[in-house]
């Protein structure tokens, strides 16, 4: 007799079937577990030696742990202008505000520019130096102070170690940067930065090795030295300034 | 039924027969499978076996074991490594933090571990893992991405949220060990032995972070690659089958240095200090800043801060 119960017991194990048949087909063909974000993102194991020019070389000189002073580098001075005072001498000065022309084209004011420019910074009298709001003249190397008079939040953390990038000893010496280090200061927006490959996802953890990560240990004839292999490019990374 | 076990044990082992006493053939079996490991395996290879805990093993028993693992390496990588045992600090309690207004997303924190830790190349490790997340919908840990891929970082409408070991003061990982192969040392660090860790992965399951790696396969690491500064606890290279996580960079900051994020971040975003130190970065960003856990509603009480400067 064909009864509700049943019909049930075909109807019900034939769905739950059918159901597995679909996941299946879907995660073989990827479309499960392939977020379509995602791309070929994930897909290969990449190894920090791919793009090593990204670490920096040892930080430590210079530095000891448990004495608590703090280093700062030297602004990033150009020497191919510095010191400015060997073309703005006594003959070139021209105090009219204006769009820079014969020199520093390359030096385009993204900084507050409706309400600013050269001379507000860089003082006119000595080219070699700065000077504050209340006409201070300051040297490069104390250009945070002018940067702390209108930033003063960001200037007291940068001051306290909130702000900012610390290198060496937790417990001593430690560096600093200037805020010019990280910040071009006329333009000082952090540019966008092209990220480090994505980790791999874990149904492709198991895949074949690439010989460029893989190590020599009992291989014999195979060798690490090369960056990417033959017509695959190493991932390039910009940086910007 | 008896005359068949009597026939079997005559048949198959007539040496040993009534003529032995058991105890002296147990005596004899011993000596010689003594003998045999004695001569077939080196010395190193039976002490590695009959190690103890890490925790239970005398100041002189550190020592051998340092050494021992340092031929050991010094033979699978062909250079001069040194893991130490460095003990934690009085009065040092390690925080981090992190500022989530800074951070963009490069990555460059999550290869740095790679290479300062030891981590495997291949299948590939990864202590760190940056997620990200939709500024509209705010930390969701559940709708995160790890996998983004844009050509440049941040991407506009996104945030991003680094996650490794929170390095809990209460942390469900270390109660879940069956073995007592992981616990929190001194001066905050959760750690493993690793040559403890029976693989069960238990600690896995209870972890709510993600943030303990199984060794599946056997892990590589390039020779040449290979960082020579280790610490027992953490960077030495791990065998296959055994869990693995961030130490806070144990073998840096034990010597005062600052993690390898800390040093790499671009942006400044990564904080590290001494919780037990006023003065320190980490406190002053928990007194100025409005800092934040990851799931605290599970009562993990991690070390690891999160904030915004801005």
């Amino acid at each position: 007799m064909w009864s509700k119960k049943n019909a049930l017991f075909v109807l019900l194990p034939a769905t739950i079937l059918v159901g597995i048949g679909a996941m299946v087909h879907e995660i073989r063909s990827g479309h499960r577990l392939f977020h379509s974000e995602w791309g070929s993102a994930g897909t290969a194991a990449h190894s920090p030696s791919e793009f090593s020019e990204v670490f920096a070389p040892d930080p430590l000189e210079g530095l000891t742990a448990g004495v608590g002073e703090i280093q700062v580098p030297p602004p990033p001075l150009n020497p191919e202008t510095w010191p400015c005072s060997q073309c703005h001498d006594k003959d070139l000065r021209n105090s009219e505000r204006r769009v820079l022309t014969a020199a520093h084209e390359d030096i385009v004011l993204h900084h507050a520019e409706e309400s600013r420019w050269c001379l507000d910074c860089h003082d006119f009298e000595d080219r070699d130096k700065l000077h504050l709001a209340n006409g201070e003249k300051i040297p490069f190397e104390e250009s945070y102070r002018l940067c702390g008079q209108c930033h003063g939040p960001t200037y007291r953390d940068w001051r306290l170690g909130i702000h900012g990038k610390r290198t060496g000893y937790w417990d001593g010496s430690k560096r600093y940067l200037l805020c010019v280090n990280c910040h071009w200061p006329h333009a000082p927006k952090f540019k966008p930065l092209q990220p480090l490959p994505a980790p791999v996802r874990p149904e492709f953890l198991g895949g074949t090795p690439s010989a460029e990560i893989l190590p020599a240990v009992g291989a014999g004839e195979k060798t690490l030295d090369q960056g990417a292999a033959p017509g695959e490019p190493a991932p390039a990374v910009k940086e910007e300034k | 039924m008896s005359d068949v076990v009597k026939h079997g044990r005559d048949s198959t082992s007539a040496d040993v027969g009534q003529g032995m006493p058991r105890r002296e053939f147990f005596r004899a079996a011993a000596g010689t499978a003594a003998a045999l490991l004695l001569c077939g395996c080196d010395k190193d290879a039976i002490n590695a076996y009959l190690q103890k805990r890490f925790q239970e093993l005398s100041p002189d028993e550190v020592k051998a074991v340092l050494a021992r693992l340092e031929r050991k390496y010094k033979a699978k990588f062909g250079k001069d490594v040194t893991v130490s045992a460095k003990p934690a600090r009085g009065g040092v309690l390690f925080g981090y933090g992190l500022d989530l207004s800074r951070c963009i997303g490069c990555r460059r924190c999550v290869y740095a571990c790679v290479k300062e830790n030891n981590l495997s190349r291949q299948p590939q490790t990864h202590w760190i893992r940056v997620l990200e997340q939709e500024k509209a919908k705010g930390v969701d840990l559940e709708d995160a991405n790890p996998y983004y891929d844009p050509e440049t970082v941040p991407r506009d409408g996104y945030f991003y949220i680094p996650v490794a070991c929170q390095q809990c003061r209460r942390p469900p990982c270390t109660k879940a060990c069956p073995v007592k192969a992981t616990w929190t040392e001194p001066d905050g660090i959760v750690v493993i032995d690793y040559d403890w860790c029976i693989g069960c992965r238990c600690c896995m399951a209870a972890c709510p972070y993600g943030a303990r790696h199984f060794n599946w396969g056997e892990p590589t690491l390039p020779p040449e690659d290979v960082n020579p500064s280790m610490h027992y606890l953490g960077n030495r290279p791990r065998p296959r089958g055994v869990v693995e996580k961030c130490t806070f960079c144990i073998q840096r900051t034990r010597d005062g240095r600052y993690p390898a994020c800390v040093e790499i971040c671009p942006v400044g975003a990564r904080k590290f200090g001494n919780l037990l130190d006023p003065q320190s970065e980490i406190r002053l960003i928990m007194e100025q800043k409005r800092v934040f856990v990851l799931k605290s509603e599970l009562k993990t009480e991690p070390k690891f801060y999160y904030f915004y400067s801005l």
